[in-house]
């Protein structure tokens, strides 16, 4: 089948005649991947001159042919319709007639209501309003509805599995131990470092404790424990609803009675809420311990030394305004993974974008909800 | 068939996705212990017709009554009564995937029931049997296949004896014997619970088999454009649409290809 490099070139052939007929003559192969003249050529022949009447074909050079030589065809059609000129399909192949009558035996459908012209930008930015506008109210009810079941449950009214938490517990809690370990304690040691960088021009290494200490226990600790859980655990809340939805499994509990929002979204948020705080206090003890080993290994700081000036700085206040920020990230966390995950389309596409988005959302949540606490505590002398 | 009293009354229905009309003006009634079929070609609409009829939509217009009660303007209360009633059997299953066959069927059970957990575990095995999937409690929906998937759905469906079941395509990717022995299966439950079906389908042998009444759905007028039973309509509908579906195309030949 080795064929020279010239014959994979399709050929075309058009002619007008004397009777108003244009006739366009095909040969050698026409394929996919042959390069194939365009129908620019037969669409401009139908435009000039006598302006021909009829479109007829010859076809007796053509060796090979596939869906190239269809695609070739439907544009030609499609012109010559517009220009009322009649199309004669005889001198095609039998087989080529017959695809070509199944593609054209049913017309496009035009109410399916995504075809029409790309809409302007004002219609676009009006589009863009209505589903903020439409995206917030369906958060405000998801937020009524969560407030609703967490009434429900501190009335002991809420239906829920108890396995189910337990099993979200041990996901959320014991199994993002390593990630929290390793991040916090590194971001210890960052802290520590760009301290020491600036304090050590003055001498005043040991003030790195108090840096440290205090960084980490009123911000980077709830901070980096949410951050985390935002891209560990808010993720695979959104997937698991999203497959759910996907699966009808949530059709299923609905059409029982049973609120998906108190069996699938309860329990989560609570894992967080209760998690969060634990999460929180071992985030702030490994980035003290981070921050400690930069001490003595680059500052030259005592141990005994480097712990008493630490427990000297932290109060109790901040390591309080630390845990209830994390409590907060931790239902915010959650709030953003399940709503993405209870939004979720119908396709698989649809759950790779409900989990990215519960991701951003998450981390968009903690970051304002961080800026609003840091004033109110501020505020409230904490 | 005509003295049965309406157990299921569809009333001016309109259906929507946002602007896009899916159907209008749907009016038909379902009467008790009746298999009711809901027919026509794909994308017309019939499962969104289930979604309306078993409340998971809201209609753009007009209303579903159970026995003469309206299910859009009642009670949120009165509404949960209402699709207590229900049993439900989705296109795929929608088994609970984090739960075993099992503790799938126990879940309405728990919930609604008073029962210990050894009645409940005794109820279980009794469904599971009646579908023929006894001793497999313990699987979990992804470790058997779809047809037992299904089947694993009807039990679920049945937990609570609902009066009233609804099917979702119950043959669709079902090998031919297999859907016939659930027709079977749908046939008997009617006849020893009492239970109305109202199924959606368009598998011709099982639509013959069990329908005995139905609705025909048009994706072009976006209306129904036939009711009654399936028999009757095969041998004396006007509409060319609905008897060349009926006979697979053969009625009027259909296009000339092929």
């Amino acid at each position: 089948m080795a064929t020279p490099a010239t014959a994979r070139t399709a050929g075309l052939v058009v002619e007008g005649t004397a009777d108003d007929t244009l006739v366009v003559r095909l040969s050698g192969p026409w394929t996919t991947d042959a390069r194939r003249p365009s129908s620019d050529a037969v669409d401009h022949q139908l435009g000039v001159g006598g302006k021909p009447r009829r479109v007829t074909f010859e076809s007796a050079g053509l060796t090979v042919w596939d869906s190239g030589l269809l695609t070739f065809l439907l544009q030609l059609i499609a012109t010559a319709e517009v220009r009322g000129v009649e199309i004669d399909r005889r001198g095609l192949p039998d087989g080529v007639r017959r695809l070509l009558a199944l593609a054209t035996a049913v017309p496009q459908r035009r109410d399916t209501g995504n075809a029409g012209p790309t809409p302007s930008l004002l219609a676009r930015i009006g589009v863009a309003t209505l589903d903020l506008a439409r995206d917030t109210s369906a958060m405000l009810a998801f937020l009524g509805e969560a407030s609703v079941a967490f009434a429900r449950l501190l009335v002991g009214r809420a239906r829920y599995r108890r396995s189910d938490l337990l099993l979200i517990l041990q996901e959320v809690g014991a199994q993002a131990l390593p990630i929290v370990s390793l991040i916090s304690f590194l971001v210890g040691v960052i802290l520590a470092y760009v301290g020491a960088v600036q304090l050590r021009q003055f001498g005043a290494q040991i003030y790195v404790a108090d840096l440290v200490g205090i960084g980490m226990t009123r911000e980077m600790g709830a901070m980096m424990a949410a951050v985390i859980m935002a891209g560990r655990t808010g993720a695979a809340f959104a997937a698991q609803l999203g497959t759910m939805q996907v699966n009808e499994e949530i059709d299923a509990l609905t059409t029982l009675g049973i609120s998906p929002i108190e069996f699938l979204v309860l329990p989560r948020m609570l894992a967080l809420a209760l998690m969060m705080p634990l999460l929180c206090l071992y985030a702030d003890l490994l980035g003290l311990v981070g921050g400690m080993a930069v001490g003595l290994g680059m500052l030259d700081l005592g141990a005994t030394e480097y712990y008493v000036r630490t427990i000297g700085a932290i109060s109790l206040a901040d390591c309080v305004a630390g845990l209830i920020k994390a409590s907060v990230f931790g239902v915010l966390v959650a709030i953003a993974g399940c709503l993405r995950g209870i939004q979720c389309g119908r396709s698989s596409a649809a759950v790779g974008a409900a989990t990215t988005s519960a991701v951003v959302t998450g981390i968009v949540l903690i970051i304002v909800a961080d800026a609003l606490t840091t004033v109110i505590f501020d505020l409230l002398g904490l | 068939m005509s003295a049965t009293q309406a157990r299921i009354t569809v009333r001016d229905l309109d259906m929507r996705y946002g602007e896009r009309l899916i159907q209008r003006d749907l009016n038909f009634t379902i009467g008790a212990g009746e298999i009711f079929v809901i027919m026509g070609g794909s994308g017309c609409g019939k499962s969104t017709l289930l979604r309306h009829l078993i409340g998971l939509v809201r209609p753009a217009r007009g209303d579903v009554l159970y026995d003469g009660e309206s299910f859009w303007t009642a009670e949120p209360e009165q509404r949960d009564r209402i699709m207590r009633r229900f049993g439900v059997l989705y296109q795929a299953g929608a088994l609970w995937s984090s739960l075993t066959l099992a503790e799938n069927v126990a879940l309405p059970l728990g919930e609604y029931t008073r029962l210990t957990s050894s009645e409940i575990a005794e109820l279980v095995s009794l469904k599971l049997a009646l579908v023929g999937l006894a001793g497999f409690e313990e699987f979990y929906p992804a470790e058997i296949s779809g047809g037992m998937r299904k089947r694993a759905g009807l039990a679920r469906a049945m937990a609570l004896d609902p009066d009233i079941l609804f099917f979702d395509e119950p043959s669709a990717g079902l090998d031919p014997i297999s859907s016939k022995l659930l027709d079977d299966l749908i046939l008997e439950l009617r006849d020893s619970l009492g239970a109305t079906v109202v199924m959606v389908t368009h598998e011709l042998a099982s639509i013959f088999a069990i329908g005995g009444n139905s609705v025909f759905l048009d994706a072009e007028t976006k209306t129904m454009i036939a009711s009654g039973s399936p028999t009757d309509l095969l041998e004396h509908s006007p509409d060319p649409k609905v008897r060349r579906f009926l006979t697979r195309g053969q009625s009027d030949g259909g296009t000339s290809h092929g």
